[in-house]
This record gives C-alpha cells, structure tokens and sequence, in this order.
C-alpha cells in the first residue's frame, strides 16, 4: 500500500501572492458581519440579514478567485502560505498565525462559502418570521468564519481554533430556539460530547508538538517520515477521537440526532454540509501521520465501517425527517471516514464523496425545510404523503437528491460513493472483505431508507387531516432558488468531477499519486452488485411505503426496529457508564469538601466564630478597630522608617 | 520617583479614608478614590515603562532592604492590579454595600491595592511577607463587615475562616522566609534568585521550599487548602470578590514563582510531584463541584480552584514554558473571574440570590447585553480558544506533557491527561450555567424583567470582556514581557 505513497505528497509552501495574499479576507468578511450584528444590537434588525448574507457571498467570491489562481499555476507551485503575525511566543512553544491555501483547502473553502452563502439565502426566507432573526445570521456568518479558519489554518492548533469556533456557533444555533427545553439540552450535548473529542485531539496535538518540535502541517509533514510507528499510530489515534467527536462517528455520534432542534438552515450547513465533515478534513490533512501508522488508519477505516452501518440501522426506523436525514448523514460520514482509512487509495474518494454529500445531503434538508414549513412545522413522516402534487418544485428539488444518495448512475452520488466502494475492496486478507462488504450492505440500507423517507412523504395516501389543517405549498423564491441550485449540483458535480479524475489530480499535490489498485472483486462485479442491492433496497421501500398503506402510528415492530428507533441505546449506555457514576462520584466530592477536607481548620473557625460573636456582644466594634489599630500601626512604622532614610 | 508614588497613593488616600475622612459623604469619597486608582493606574504604566526601582536601607542589622522594582514577571501583574484596582472603584458608582460607611469602604479597596502592589514589586522576602500580609486586613474587613447582609453568622464563619486559613499560611511561610534568610545570608530575592539560595543543601532546600509551598498553597488555593475560598467569595460584596479573585489569589502564585521556585530550585523540584498532583486533583475536584453547586457565586469560586489547579500544575512542571504558561493563566483567570464576579454581583443585586435551582427567563432576552457577556465570560472559562483563558491552560498542559529533566516525566504526563479531562469538564459546568441563566427557563419575556446593563457596571464590564478578548487573539506581548525574566529563573536553574 505504501508504494502507492506519491513522490512528492508534501507540496513545499511558497509564500502567498495574488488572490492568496488577502486570503485572509475569506475569514474576516463573515466574521465582520458576526461582530457587527452581535454587538450592533436592535439597530442592525432590518438589514443585518442582508449584510451578513451579502459578506457570505463576498467570501465565495474571494475564494473563487483564490481558486481560479491556483489553477493557473503549474501542479507543484499550488500551495501557498499566509503568514499573519506572531502568535505565541513562550519558551520552546513558538507559532505564527498562518494561512495554507491548497488544493484541499481551497476545495473547502468553495464548498463551505458556497452551499453557505445559498444556506443564508435560504434563511432570509426560512427564518422571515422570527424575531431574533437578526441573531440567527450573526451566528451563521461566525460559524462560517470559524469553519474557513479550520480549513485554511496551516497549523494543528490554529485549526483547533477554528475547530472550537464552529461548536461555539454549532451550540449556539442548536439551542437558537429556547421555547421547548429539549432544545437547550441538546445544544449542551453537541457541545460537550464534542469536548470529550476535542480532549484527544488537544492531546494529539501536544504530542505532535513534543515529537516535531513543531504543529504546523509543513513540519509534521517532513517529520512524519522520520518518526517511529508507534508514534504516529498514537497521534492518529488521538486525532481521530477528536474527529469522531466532530463528525459524530461511533462512539461520539450521540449527539448528531438531538442537533436537529437547530433551525432546518443550520440542519443543512452545519449538522450535514460542513461542520460534521471536518473530522474527515483532519483525518485527509493529516495524511502524512496516517500513512506511517497502518494500525491507526485501519483504526479510522473501522469507525467508519461501524457508523456507516450504525447510522444506517437507526435511519431505517425514525419516523422524524430530520432525524432520518441526520442518521443519513451519520452514515455517509461513515463511508468518508472508511475511504479515508483507507490511505492514499482513499484519501482523494472521500473528499470526492464529501463534496457530493455536501450537495445533496443540504438540499434534501432545505427540501425537509420547506415541507415543514408548509405543513405546520410537523415533522413525522407518518403524517405526510402525497406532497408530490402540492409542492412540485420540492419535490423535483428532493428527487434529485434522492437519487443522488442512492447512488443512480448518473448522479452525483453514483460516481463519489463507487468509488469509495471499489476502493473499500482494494487490500490483502480479511480487510477488504470485511469493509468492501460493510460498504456494499450500506448502499442496499441507504436505498431502503432514503427511499422510505422519499415516498412517506411525497407519495401515497395524505396523512395530514389534523386541525389546523395544513395547506401545503412552495416557498418562495428566497427558498426555492438554493434549492434547485443545490439540486442541479447534486446531479451533474459527480459527472463533472469523477470520471473526468479531475478531482483525483486536482488533490493529488496534497493526499498522493493515485496509482492503480485492483480490487479483490472485479469492477464490474463491484458496481452490479452495488447497483442491485440499491434496487432491491428502493423497491422493498417502495413495496411497503409507497404502493402499501402506511399506518399513523408506529406498529410496535421488532426487537431490532425497537433498539433502533432509540438509537440502539446509545444514550442508556452513556447515562449507565459516564452519568450515573459521575453523579455519585460528584456528590462523594462535595461532601469531602464540607466534612472532611474542611473537618479540622473549619471546625476551628466555627469555634473562633462562635467565641467571637459571644465577645463582640460585649464590646461592639472591637473586630474593625482592632483590625484598623493593627494596620494603622503598621503603615505608620513602614511610612515613619521609610521617611527617615 | 515613579514607583514612590504609585505605592505611596493608593496607601495614604486608603489610609485617610479608613481614619480622618472615614464620615466622608459617598460622593465625595469616591471623588478621591478615583483619583487615586486613576492617578494609579497612570502610575502603573510609567512604572512598566520606565522600571526604575527603590533601593534604601531599611533593618541595617538584619541587612534588610527597603528595595521595590518592576521585572517583567511583576510588570503585567502591577498593570493587573491598577486597572482591577481602578475598576472595583469605578463600581462603587453601581454599588455601595452596607456595613459601614462608604468611605471606609473604598478606603479598604485602596488599601487592598497598595497593599498588592506592594506585594508584587517587593524586591526583598521580609518586605514581601510584610506587603503580603498587610492585604489581609483591609480585605478581612470588606469580607466581614460589607459581606452579604442576609445571613450574619455566615458572614461571620467566611470572615473567620479566611483569616484563620490566611493567618495559618502566612506563619509557614514566615518561618519559611526566616528560614531562607538566615540559611542564605540575604533577604534580597535577586541575589537569592540568582543563586544564593540555590547554594543551600538539598535538604535544607527542601525544608524551606516545603515550609513556603505549604504557606503560599492556602493563598493559591491549592487543594485541599481551598475551603476557605467559597464561603468568601459567596459573602464578599462585588468588588471584594473582585479583588480576591483577580489580586489576592494571584499573590499566592506570584510568591510560588519569586520564592520556593526562584530561589530554593532544587528543593521544589523535589516537592513538585506532589504540587503537580494536587493541582491536577484541584482542577477535577473543582470542576466536578461546579457541577452540581446551585449558588452561581460559590460556582464561581470553585471554579476559580480549578483554574489555579492548571496554574500550579504549570509550575510544576519546572520549565519556561511551564512558568510563562503559570504567569498567562494567572493574569487570564485574573481577567476572566473579574469580568464574572461583575456580572454575577449585578445579578446577585437583581435577583437577591444567584440560586441556580430558581427558574428565570432567558437573560438573553430581558437582558441581551448582560447576556452577551455572560457567554464570552464562561467560554473564556471553559478553554475557548481565541479568549484569555485558552493559552494559559493550553500551555500548561503542553508543560506537564513536556517537564523539565529533573521532573518524573510518566507522572507528568499522567497529570496533563487528568488536566485535560478536566479541561473538558469545565465546559459541562460552563453549558450548565448557560443552560440555567442564559437560555432560562420561563419562555415569556413579560413573567419577569430583568434590567439590562447600562452605565458605569457596562464600562466596568466591557472592559473587561475586551481584556478577555485582546488576550486571547494577541497572547504574544504578554507572553514576551515574561519571557526575559522567565529566562533568567530559568537560566539560574
């Protein structure tokens, strides 16, 4: 695997210049907008959406331009580096605010400000209504700031930065709406069982330190050579805690399904577009660790191999559209995380898959969006149907996508996940087996639920007669504008990126040399099979939602249905390991804490207290004059001795 | 001249309104002290600038020094404790607490000041001990007599208890001074610094780092030595909490770095895996007491413990990095806790308690300002980066990760890991405190108001909220001004 390894994987930086030397324009524009609408207070209400959204679209079309100049330039030349000051100088620990703008970067960068910008446009007509709209976009700007940071940093602890900024801004919008409870705790979950990720990846980062002298990529990158295996393998280890935690792959994916109490805008762009792909980000960036530690990637590939299988599981059962389409994304985070563990036959796959997702996956979500909105924010699945003839722009819009994650030929998602199963095939012994064969299940799982969700709610009988009586309909154009450009996305990018390999040599400064691999199965054999068992997924889904009648409340189901509709007890097993315990260790503490530690000296002080209570009945004031006589005496000495030298 | 003065002010300006001008009316007292922690705070930065010292014979016979001066290990906690000193008295404009006259009052905040920058520029460990010492009276006063009026015999058992643990610190470290002096032969922290106290025997270095560690740990707080810290930060009024959070624990780790470490090396190197532990069970500790505390003040406090937790945990570790990465913490939590007391003092005044358990409306609708601070103040706590409290504790986990050679590194190691949990644990107490006040309970805005920010208590805060966010995006000047003389603790190792 390793002779797959390029010849010159570590592009060496040459300073910015160009578009590239304001790249830094990118981050700063959205992060203008937050500051000003946060702190600009009730002024900015009436054109503060339209500002923020206005920067958004100024940071794509500096990123375009930063694009478009990398393209111009030889292979070997497109990377450069930013530096903006001197950032902490103490000791050993020496690091600059620097800016790395390459192929990968620069794909993020025109995925987020992109799909981003159309998200803002979107919310203009999604969030209309509401009062605090204009805080919802200043946290939307500081999420894309932040998400531009953890992609364009050139450093490990830069990107942390930004890795902290977007589940600042991730909390923040989970928990935007405060009228239901349930709401706030989610947020709290997203954002502290992201910590629990960010501890290894905070410790990774101190070991990349202490091995490389360094936590810039440049020397990581160079180091990385040198380096012994078991190193490496813990710094991957460490990394890719903190990318489960970030990407809610197993076990960290908890908190992924309770995020959909965000507004479906932020559903779209954080919990599905971006954010939650960052954790794959890592994993490609940190390419070089990876493929000198076999046993760490092996790692990633399996986490990836579990969530896909997991999150498809729990897809199946939910009734709630956002919670199918989180569970969704959950798993094809999974086959991303897969290719990435893959090494450098994967590496280029699951950013191709990354960016198809991105598409897709945020347009099915503004298409949840505008059903909710036209049917009374209801989101059970079982009390849609029929929409088909109501809402015809969604559904086309939602169709797209449909068949896009499917994996359809000739959409997008056809090209990028193929590719990551084919590779998932490559390799010696049982691995290939096991993971080509994960990956190939996955694909039938997703083509029954997407198919679920798709006919639940477009086709068969209505299911909608409660009171007051929803009146389905298009939004908008606000609305309905990014999502047919994020439908047209989802059909044509794949076949724009994939079998051209423009995407394969566009990343190759940065992941490696793609070279040829053969699978275990023959390629043909690979797609058939995929292509079969998609089939066989959508029309048993079919079968059972589409043509049947679909009760209106849940059948009580089997015991696998059951265990999945709670997400197969992750959150029993959580309170029951971490909660419970903690609880009562927690308790212990405090109880220490008055009783033991304060046993002695507190006991002191509450028989001098009660001495001198009693005393200073006899003789009130005696406490201050004392305490003024003592001080009074003092400074007059110091002072007195002072002025006689 | 400068530094003359910058102490001589805030002293006798205290001095006069705790005696002479203790009927003073309000206003015309707080006239006066705020020219004096203005003049101060003016003082303060020429003293920075210009670093001159004061050098006079004082006990000829003992050949003790009355010598004062600024290095840049003292010079960010002097500007620290002039312009907390300037702010506690611009909020004597929101707030006046009873138990007194209010002259004494601001005169025992000037005090506190001096007595502080006393503390930090003391060039001498008998002078230091006196500085150190003198702090404590004006600030058992403001504990004891303006403490929260509601509940006397707790007032009382706080008031007690910060003396009698204060009281029982400073003997062991009085003896560890004389112990020092007379063993060394000087009284001068220069020379000690610069190797006369690293001369001493091993064991006597031991004998007096253990006699100063012990002393100056109840001033930290180091665990289990804290206990005194909640109940005085519950009872003190806003500017008492102020000044014990952001001036007086920070003399606890300001004496670690100028005595046991600077001049006895060897004997704290010994000492420092058991430093280095506590501090890791402090941060633990504390976090998980912050957990479940209901009183937002005594939260606070606690989280104030494991904060120091990562501050003694860096000092531990015995590098530069290590030392910087205590002197950032300490000035970032300075910074931090101040902007939170503040606030959680104008709730206090709102509400008449800061009982977690109660069920509000959303302080970020009645009060979006107040709330917009309260967000930047806990996510500075918990480890934000971009804000003032990430880089200290960053560091200091990098410190114990990486410790100096004569340092059990498996230990160390061991204790950055627990530090980092920790460091994941205080977001849970930081979303927790969020979820109760910021996010609230009551959905309807009209079930209760409560005042939003304005005025002085908003210039006192936004001050503050921006020193929490100049740290924590340019770390660097701060980080460079303690670099030399890191260097030179380091270099005389």
């Amino acid at each position: 695997m390793t002779s797959l390894l390029a010849e010159d994987s570590a592009l060496s930086a040459a300073d910015a210049s160009g578009a590239s030397s304001v790249a830094w324009l990118l981050i700063a524009l959205p992060l203008v907008g937050a500051a000003v609408l946060l702190l600009g207070g009730r002024r900015t209400d009436r054109f503060g959406p339209l500002l923020a959204t206005g920067l958004s679209w100024g940071s794509f079309v500096v990123g375009l331009a930063v694009f478009l100049q990398l393209l111009g330039l030889p292979t070997e030349e497109r990377a450069q580096d930013l530096t903006l000051w001197n950032w902490v100088p103490a000791g050993a620990f020496q690091l600059d605010v620097g800016l790395l703008v390459d192929p990968l970067s620069t794909s993020f960068v025109l995925l987020i400000t992109f799909v981003g910008s159309l998200i803002h446009v979107y919310s203009i007509g999604y969030m209309e209504n509401d009062p605090d709209k204009r805080r919802f976009f200043a946290y939307l700007n500081l999420f894309v700031a932040s998400m531009l940071l953890l992609v364009l940093a050139d450093s490990y602890l830069l990107l942390f930065v930004g890795w902290e900024g977007v589940g600042l801004a991730s909390y923040l919008l989970i928990g935007f709406w405060n009228w239901n409870p349930a709401y706030a705790t989610a947020a709290n979950k997203a954002f502290f069982v992201n910590r629990v990720g960010d501890l290894g990846l905070a410790i990774g980062i101190m070991v990349i330190f202490v091995t490389f002298g360094s936590v810039d990529f440049a020397t990581v990158s160079e180091g990385a050579a040198n380096a012994s295996q078991g190193t490496l393998t813990a710094i991957g280890l460490l990394l890719l805690v903190g990318a489960c935690g970030k990407s809610a792959q197993f076990p960290l994916q908890s908190w992924l399904g309770d995020a959909m109490a965000g507004p479906t805008p932020v559903s779209a762009l954080i919990h599905a577009a971006t954010m939650v792909t960052a954790g794959v980000y890592l994993v490609v960036r940190s390419n070089p660790i990876y493929d000198g530690a076999p046993d760490a990637r092996l790692a990633v590939a399996l986490v990836g191999a579990i969530t896909l299988l997991f999150g498809a599981i729990v897809g199946c059962a939910k009734d709630d559209i956002k919670k199918v389409l989180a569970a969704s994304t959950m798993s094809q985070i999974g086959y991303m995380m897969l290719a990435a563990g893959l090494g450098p036959v994967g590496y280029a796959f699951a950013i191709f898959h990354l960016l198809t997702h991105g598409f897709f996956k945020a347009g099915m979500f503004l298409g949840a969006g505008s059903v909710m909105h036209g049917m009374n924010d209801q989101v059970n699945l079982r009390r849609y149907g029929g929409l088909s003839t109501f809402m015809k722009i969604t559904w086309v819009t939602f169709g797209l996508g449909w068949l896009a994650i499917l994996g359809v030929p000739p959409f997008s998602g056809f090209w990028s996940k193929d590719s990551v199963i084919e590779a998932a095939f490559v390799g010696e012994g049982w691995q290939p087996w096991v993971l080509g064969g994960v990956a190939l299940l996955g694909a039938g799982i997703t083509a029954f639920y997407m198919s679920r969700l798709f006919f639940m709610t477009f086709h068969g009988e209505k299911r909608w007669e409660e009171d007051p009586e929803p009146h389905p309909h298009d939004p908008d154009r606000t609305m309905t504008v990014p999502m047919i450009v994020l439908a047209v996305g989802s059909a044509g990018a794949g076949l724009l990126l994939g079998p051209t390999g423009a995407i394969t040599s566009w990343l190759a400064p940065v992941v490696g040399e793609h070279g040829e691999e053969h699978p275990v199965l023959p390629v043909w054999l690979i797609v058939a099979l995929t292509l079969g068992l998609v089939a066989v997924g959508a029309a048993y889904a079919w079968v059972r939602y589409g043509r049947d009648l679909v009760p209106e409340v849940a059948p009580k189901a089997t015991a696998i249905t059951r265990a999945a509709r709670v997400d197969l007890y992750q959150d029993a097993v959580n309170e029951g390991l971490f909660m419970r315990p903690g609880i009562h260790l927690t308790r212990g503490l405090v109880f220490a804490d008055a009783r033991g530690v304060d046993g002695a000296v507190g006991g002191l002080a509450a028989l001098v207290g009660g001495l001198s209570s009693r005393l200073r009945r006899l003789q009130t004031g005696y406490a201050r004059s004392y305490a003024l006589t003592m001080l009074t005496g003092v400074v007059t000495v110091l002072g007195a001795l002072w002025v006689i030298q | 001249m400068v530094l003359s003065l910058l102490l001589a002010i805030p002293a006798a300006a205290g001095l006069w309104l705790v005696t002479g001008g203790r009927a003073l009316p309000l206003a015309a007292a707080r006239t006066l002290s705020a020219a004096a922690v203005g003049l101060t705070l003016v003082l303060s930065l020429a003293a920075a600038v210009s670093r001159e010292g004061i050098d006079r014979p004082w006990l000829p016979d003992l050949g003790v020094r009355f010598s004062f001066g600024v290095d840049g290990i003292a010079v960010p906690l002097v500007l620290l404790t002039a312009a907390i000193g300037a702010l506690v008295v611009a909020h004597a404009w929101v707030e006046v607490p009873e138990g007194g006259t209010p002259a004494t009052f601001l005169g025992c905040l000037l005090l506190v000041e001096a007595g502080a920058l006393a503390t930090f520029t003391a060039r001498d460990a008998v002078l230091f001990f006196v500085a150190f010492e003198l702090v404590l009276v004006p600030m058992w006063v403001l504990i004891s007599r303006y403490g929260d009026r509601h509940d006397d015999h707790a007032r009382a058992d706080a008031g007690h208890r910060f003396v009698l643990y204060t009281a029982l610190g400073s003997t062991l470290m009085l003896v560890g001074i004389l112990a020092l002096v007379t063993f060394a032969g000087t009284s001068d922290l220069r020379e000690l610094a610069a190797g006369a106290g690293a001369s001493l025997s091993p064991d006597r270095q031991l004998l007096v780092a253990a006699l100063l560690v012990t002393g100056l740990a109840v001033k930290v707080p180091v665990f289990p030595v804290h206990t005194w810290l909640p109940p005085a930060h519950t009872i003190a009024p806003t500017a008492g909490s102020v000044l014990l959070a952001a001036v007086l624990l920070k003399m606890g780790t300001y004496g670690l770095v100028r005595l046991p470490v600077a001049t006895v090396p060897d004997g704290f190197a010994r000492l420092s895996p058991v430093l280095a532990v506590l501090g890791v069970v402090g941060i633990v500790w504390g976090a998980l007491v912050c957990l479940v505390e209901r009183d937002l003040k005594r939260l606070i406090a606690y989280s104030s413990v494991a904060h120091m937790g990562f501050v003694v945990l860096a000092l531990a570790a015995g590098t530069e990095t290590g030392l910087q990465a205590a002197l950032f913490a300490n000035i970032a939590h300075g910074v931090v806790s101040a902007l939170l007391f503040v606030l959680v003092g104008g709730l206090k005044q709102r509400w008449g308690t800061v009982d977690l358990s109660v069920a509000r409306p959303a302080l970020r609708e009645t009060s979006p300002r107040l709330g917009f601070v309260l967000v930047l103040g806990l996510a500075a706590s918990l480890g934000l980066p971009g804000l003032a409290g990430f880089w200290g504790e960053l560091l200091a986990v990098y410190a114990a990760w990486a410790p100096a050679d004569n340092r059990p590194r498996a230990l160390f190691v061991g204790c950055a890991v627990v530090a980092a949990v920790g460091a994941a644990l205080a977001s849970a107490y930081a979303l927790r405190v969020a979820r109760r006040v910021w996010v609230g309970d009551v959905p309807d805005p009209e079930a209760g108001t409560t005042r939003d920010t304005r005025g002085v208590e908003a210039v006192v805060l936004t001050t503050l909220a921006l020193g929490v966010v100049v740290l924590g995006v340019l770390p660097g000047p701060l980080l460079a001004v303690t670099a030399d003389a890191v260097a030179r603790i380091g270099g005389a190792r």
